[in-house]
């Protein structure tokens, strides 16, 4: 892609000890940032929270990958271990999985991408982030002052009636943050709709955009669904409402449906961005074109829309019909075509590539790998004869850490180490960043494929006491927690030694395509100098090459 | 106001946008994908009243009978004047016409309010006949009147629950469109009315339609279950 110089070359400043005016240093003051409406210093704000985030739900990790180590309850009383691991879902998956790459590399990365000044509703933005930290600070507080026992997912009549926990104020403070959700999502649409910038097509939009697109749907249209659960068990506890009281009458089933309605989708918000962050990568970093672009940019909407139709895939065993059931079960199988064609795409893509073994390939190869065996034990799942073995084991908690941690995870820090530069005009330091991604790989699968093992020979999930022949596997598990655990806080030192220390980066230290990277870094306030015109296809290293 | 002001209303064209068309469209495809994000929290609630429904038929049609279909059937007359007064502030708006922008603001805020009288109005009434099912408040069904056994009639909270849940959360949103409106009365108070700066009362328009739509729907869901 290339910028159209409208204007006469300037003459070069004399010493360039000023720094060009850009989004960081535009102010320094505390309320320059808390009331900025820049999408990137809004990017930066919610990077800082959702790490916060990320550590509480890993400390509530820690312990009770500290409690399994052996199997009698050592550590923690049962209690404390019914909250400790709804602590951890619940933070992670509200609070740092669904806003993670969208909320931060989306925001950073979305405006640039197409060409524009900023999001379509920069306030909105804003006040986005604010329903994030007040919705996620409030249930932080809230579970750990009180604590929360009934798993991230809040089934009835537990949830309403029988759990002496705090599960209200948690189910506001997630209806407060699925605000931020979909405020988000609807502002990612209309920007994407309507704020491309010149020749900027839809398909040449980068495959960042269209999977980012692909999750706002989701955002949007599922999002309210979950709000009106939380809203009926919130009346249902606060004020005796008994909607899904089997007493009165009501279904307990009826909340899995409206629940499993928007978290199974919210799955699809968790892993889509981190498939749109790989397909960069791997187009980057072989420097080859996305191979099968329009298939790729296809297969997320495929996946958003059949994400919608998967839901009963969670209740084979808790009542709903055995016709359902198969329906559900042939849906379910479904979903793994569009992502089999990304995975594939991604090979093929590296076929005869310029390959170049930098920090965010390495993230890059172990989200295929990793993603590829979560997906393939979602089959597994997805069978409802299988399913009946292996539901609510181990087995299902590795399946979905393989997807999310293995899959999500590895594709944010690929991303950031990747748009690192961009955002900060500095380079991490790459042997460190290197071998801790290997760290996090290696620990990575020690703690959950043990896991896989003790779900397939009957090790329930959510049980903190366990029968004697379990105890090697968790232990290898725990040792994992514990690599893993320190393989993360090695990017966390580095990047932010890196702020100050790093090597300056220049606008394009990958020599990459894509407008993000036609930009100084860090970027001016509104990204541009001058509206940029597009005139090629995304991932045009054929071009490049000629031109270098 | 002395019409020599030069302030110009806040939604003139802002930074991020190239010119006034791109920002009109930003701003209509916004409201309309919030709609939607409407149209899928009241599908929650329509979803699980629907199920209920045809779980306990008897139940739900004897408590239907209780509710008054009178006054729900003026609400559903008011609300549709309010959402005419809509319609037409915003062609005053468009066409920058700024008293009868203010009074058709004020006629759609007063429709508005009006709905909400009568609504609570029902609500009172339910509470002096014991149909509140919440915890700590006596319930009471007579189920012999309606030919209902005593589990079917405590059936009706259900009914009673979603009621209160439905129409309850769309007075929530009655509140909020008229914060909307009254934020919009005092612009056009304040600020003169040009051809524009209409976009803020045409989007907020679209939400007042949804708020009406909504209740089109409830009123009939709620109200006429056992009329064939």
């Amino acid at each position: 892609m290339s910028i159209v110089e409208e204007l006469p070359a300037v003459p070069s400043p004399a010493p360039v000890e000023v720094p060009e005016p850009n989004y960081l240093n535009a102010g320094y003051t505390l309320r320059s940032w808390l009331l900025t409406t820049d999408h990137k210093r809004i990017g930066i704000l919610y990077l800082i929270s959702i790490t916060f985030f990320f550590f509480v739900g890993g400390a509530a990790a820690t312990l009770f990958r500290l409690e399994l180590m052996t199997p009698g309850a050592d550590l923690v009383e049962s209690e404390t271990y019914n909250k400790l691991f709804t602590m951890h879902g619940v933070l992670m998956i509200f609070f740092f999985l669904i806003p993670s790459i969208p909320a931060v590399l989306g925001n950073f990365l979305i405006p640039m991408m197409i060409g524009a000044r900023d999001l379509a509703f920069p306030k909105l933005n804003l006040i986005s982030w604010y329903l994030l930290v007040i919705g996620g600070l409030f249930t932080t507080w809230v579970m750990l002052v009180g604590g929360v026992d009934t798993g991230w997912t809040f089934y009835t009549p537990y949830s309403s009636t029988y759990s002496n926990t705090y599960v209200m104020v948690t189910a506001i403070g997630i209806f407060i943050t699925g605000f931020s959700s979909i405020l988000t999502g609807l502002n990612f649409i209309v920007t994407i709709h309507t704020m491309r910038a010149p020749g900027m097509t839809w398909f040449r939009l980068p495959l960042f955009v269209w999977s980012s697109y692909a999750t706002s749907l989701i955002n949007v249209l599922g999002t309210p669904v979950l709000a009106a659960a939380l809203l009926l068990i919130a009346l249902e506890r606060g004020l005796g409402i008994g909607i899904f009281d089997p007493a009165l009458g009501g279904d307990p089933i009826l909340f899995q449906h409206l629940f499993w309605f928007y978290s199974h989708p919210a799955v699809y918000i968790m892993v889509l961005p981190a498939m749109g962050v790989e397909s960069e990568l791997v187009a980057h970093f072989t420097r080859n074109r996305v191979f099968g672009y329009k298939f790729v940019a296809m297969a997320s909407l495929a996946i958003a829309l059949l994400g919608f139709l998967v839901w009963g895939h969670h209740m084979f065993v808790s009542g709903q019909s055995y016709f359902a059931g198969v329906v559900f079960s042939a849906l379910s199988y479904m979903i793994a075509i569009p992502s089999a064609i990304k995975v594939f795409n991604w090979t093929t893509t590296m076929y005869g590539g310029t390959i170049r073994w930098d920090t965010p390939l390495l993230y890059a190869m172990g989200f295929i790998g990793l993603f590829t065996l979560g997906g393939l034990t979602g089959l597994f799942l997805a069978a409802p004869s299988l399913d009946i073995h292996m539901h609510d084991t181990y087995f299902v908690v590795a399946h979905f850490h393989y997807i999310m941690v293995g899959g999500t995870v590895m594709a944010y820090l690929g991303g950031i180490h990747f748009w690192w530069p961009k955002m900060f005009g500095r380079m991490y330091p790459e042997s460190w960043a290197r071998f801790s991604a290997i760290l996090i790989f290696v620990g990575f699968n020690l703690t959950f494929f043990p896991q896989f093992i003790l779900g397939y020979t009957g090790m329930p999930r959510r049980y903190h006491i366990y029968a004697e022949e379990f105890q090697v596997l968790n232990v290898m598990s725990s040792a994992g927690a514990s690599i893993l655990g320190v393989g993360y806080l090695f990017p966390m030192c580095y990047l932010f030694w890196s702020l100050k220390y790093g090597k300056p980066a220049g606008p394009n230290p990958w020599n990459a395509t894509g407008l993000e990277w036609q930009t100084p870094s860090p970027p001016p306030t509104e990204n541009f100098p001058i509206t940029p015109i597009v005139d090629e296809a995304p991932y045009a290293y054929h071009h490049k090459e000629l031109t270098h | 106001m002395s019409d020599t002001t030069t302030a110009h209303a806040p939604s003139t064209l802002v930074h991020q946008f190239d010119d006034i068309e791109q920002q009109r469209l930003a701003d209509t495809m916004g409201m309309w994908l919030f709609l939607a994000t409407e149209v899928l929290l009241f599908g929650g609630l329509f979803t699980t009243f629907f199920v209920y429904r045809s779980m306990h038929h008897e139940a739900f049609i004897a408590a239907c009978q209780t509710l008054d279909m009178v006054g729900g059937g003026i609400n559903t007359g008011v609300l549709l004047c309010s959402s005419l007064t809509m319609a037409l502030a915003v062609h005053a708006a468009q066409s920058a016409d700024r008293r009868k922008l203010i009074a058709l603001l004020l006629a759609t805020m007063v429709l508005g309010l009006a709905f909400l009288v009568i609504k609570f109005s029902e609500y009172a009434h339910k509470y002096h006949e014991h149909h509140i099912p919440i915890r700590g408040m006596a319930f009471h069904f007579d189920g012999e009147e309606h030919g209902l056994d005593a589990a079917h009639a405590e059936e009706t909270k259900l009914f009673y629950g979603l009621y209160f849940a439905m129409t309850g959360v769309h007075a929530a949103h009655m509140f909020i469109g008229l914060t909307i409106l009254s934020i919009l009365l005092v612009r056009a108070l304040r600020y003169p009315t040009t051809t524009e700066n209409y976009m803020p009362v045409e989007i907020s328009g679209l939400y007042w339609h949804l708020i009406d739509l909504v209740w089109i729907y409830l009123y009939p869901t709620l109200y006429l279950i056992d009329l064939h």
